[in-house]
């Protein structure tokens, strides 16, 4: 589904990101992990195209650098964790604009643009609440009118940035539970951030750990996530200190 | 609710080009008005004398004129808002208008002109001078970190509209006994329009108007987050830079005629959002319909308030403008715009 070849992203004469590779098949739900300035963020921005970087993302078969944005957008989406609107826009337009990519330039609202959107509002919960505006929702109903927008947008690959960040437990569940049902569902594919390496293990089928802008491990989840990758790439025994965590419940 | 506001603001517009084109220090009666305009249109004889004179060579071109001219600032500002994410923007963010006006100035303080057609010089030193000013401000933009940044555009545009504004008295300082003629411009007027120059707005807003209306959706992605946009497939650094250049052109066109007139952009905009909500399928069109009619209302207190003496509108629309800046503001700042 996605290839990342030799992905190398440089801020002026540093090294965010070096010579990253993975590969990611249908049905597969990769986990981001590492420290802060790993080049987590990097990677994930270097895929969906929003930053320049060497190296080339393949995506079912054709280069995704040379793709046209519509063309990329009508495969892949991005769900980031920060949201920068500035006007009252709906639910629903929030929605709509993930039909975008589908629609000819210039062209109206089909029935399948229709059905896609009310779709996508179904599978978040948000149907009842199409009609209300973005500044009156909370931080985790803004969050899934922005999750129905990426799944109006019917992808094949989802990339997700620290998706349930700021969210409190039942939203992050939520967030997540949806995510891991759409990646059940028939040639789909997710990659994510995450800061959290026990959600991770959750959810996750597979894991890439990043240290200082390279790949320090990558693979299944249960290969990836061990006690010595943690320790190696965090510098601490971070499986210890969640056993502990947890060891009261 | 919608469909009534929608109704009402399309009538309104007819309603207030009727009203300025009757009202006035000679007030001309409305269906001796609607008669002759009616005959105009189909070729007929009009009543002919004064009531010609007024209706057809000061009235009709004036009206015209403001109303084309409302209508571009509002669409320019509409669009700045919406690709700049930005509530307080409107046209003169981007520091074209500064450099309109600078070239305009240039103009008027040493004389250029074309022989035979009288507003050439300073309209065609005003657009050059926006042009120039887009490409300058994009360059500088685009230098600075390789990605037409929104946040570097707006950097860059405010402080070069410092820059203008200071080459701007440098020049009128050199201006001798031409500096009358200088101050009234910038102060905004559209006293001396003419049938020719509501030709060039209409064909300016016909053209770059409408493209952007046609970027309503590319609008909606962009207010909803510049990197949103690329990811739902809009090619954002086209888009930034055909509305960019549809509105350098539009404005150096209105900043020309009418000289700068402040804050139309920035309120009505805001006015129609609160009418219509934030989509731009909506807002831009009822945004153009809000400042056509928004111009003419302050044109009309301009020349009639302390008839004989004629006020520029420019002055109406700041004192009414910054009223309203204040109030949108404030409600931006409490965040329920």
């Amino acid at each position: 589904m996605l290839c990342v070849e030799h992905l190398s992203v440089r801020y002026g004469e540093r090294t965010a990101l070096a010579d990253c590779s993975f590969a990611a098949a249908e049905g597969e739900w990769w986990m981001i992990a590492g420290p802060n300035g790993a080049g987590k963020s990097s990677l994930l921005r270097a895929v969906s195209q929003a930053i320049p970087h060497e190296g080339r993302c393949v995506l079912q078969g054709e280069v995704l650098e040379r793709m046209k944005p519509r063309e990329r957008a009508a495969r892949m989406a991005v769900l980031d964790q920060h949201h920068e609107v500035s006007f009252a826009y709906t639910v629903e337009e929030v929605a709509r604009l993930g039909r975008y990519a589908h629609r000819r330039p210039l062209a109206g609202e089909t029935a399948a643009d229709r059905a896609a959107v009310a779709e996508a509002l179904e599978l978040t919960g948000l149907t009842d609440m199409k009609k209300a505006r973005l500044n009156e929702l909370s931080g985790g109903e803004t969050q899934r009118a922005f999750l129905a927008q990426v799944f109006a947008q019917q992808p094949a690959l989802l990339l997700l940035d620290e998706p349930a960040n700021h969210l409190d437990i039942p939203y992050q569940r939520q967030i997540f539970d949806l995510i891991a049902d759409w990646v059940r569902r028939e040639g789909h594919t997710a990659v994510a951030i995450v800061h959290d390496v026990a959600l991770a293990r959750r959810y996750g089928t597979h894991a890439l750990l990043l240290r200082e802008g390279r790949a320090a491990a990558a693979g299944p989840i249960a290969e990836v996530l061990t006690p010595d990758h943690l320790q190696a790439v965090y510098g601490m025994d971070i499986a210890g200190w969640m056993r502990g965590l947890y060891a009261g419940w | 609710m919608k469909k009534r506001t929608t109704l009402i603001l399309f009538l309104l517009l007819p309603l207030s080009m009727l009203v300025c084109l009757c009202a006035g220090s000679v007030r001309l009666p409305v269906g001796e008005t609607l008669s002759a305009l009616w005959n105009a249109l189909l070729g007929r004889p009009t009543p002919g004398g004064s009531f010609d004179a007024i209706l057809f060579r000061v009235r009709l071109p004036r009206v015209l004129c403001v109303a084309l001219t409302g209508a571009s600032l509002s669409l320019t500002g509409a669009a700045m808002q919406g690709l700049l994410r930005n509530p307080l923007a409107d046209g003169s963010t981007l520091g074209v208008s500064a450099g309109a006006s600078l070239g305009a100035v240039t103009a008027l303080a040493f004389g250029v002109s074309v022989p035979g057609l009288p507003e050439a010089g300073t309209m065609g030193m005003a657009m050059l001078f926006a042009f120039g000013s887009l490409l300058l401000i994009l360059t500088l933009a685009w230098g600075l970190d390789r990605s037409l940044a929104t946040h570097s555009i707006i950097l860059i545009g405010v402080i070069f509209s410092m820059f203008a504004s200071s080459l701007m008295s440098l020049v009128i300082s050199f201006a001798g006994e031409r500096i009358r003629s200088i101050t009234f411009w910038t102060m905004g007027s559209l006293s001396g329009a003419s049938m020719r120059q509501a030709g060039i707005l209409a064909a300016a807003l016909a053209v770059c108007g409408g493209v952007i209306l046609l970027h309503g959706e590319e609008l909606n992605a962009f207010a909803v987050g510049e990197e949103n946009a690329l990811h739902v497939g809009v090619n954002t650094r086209r888009v930034k830079l055909t509305i960019l250049i549809s509105v350098s052109v539009l404005l150096g066109v209105c900043v020309s005629i009418g000289g700068t007139i402040a804050f139309v952009g920035l309120v009505t905009p805001h006015m129609a959002r609160m009418l219509f909500g934030p989509n731009h399928r909506r807002l831009l069109p009822a945004s153009i319909w809000l400042g056509a009619v928004f111009l003419l209302l302050a044109d009309l207190i301009a020349r009639t308030i302390l008839s004989p003496i004629e006020l520029s509108v420019g002055v109406v629309t700041s004192l009414v403008g910054a009223i309203a800046f204040v109030l949108v503001f404030a409600r931006t700042r409490s965040g329920r715009h």
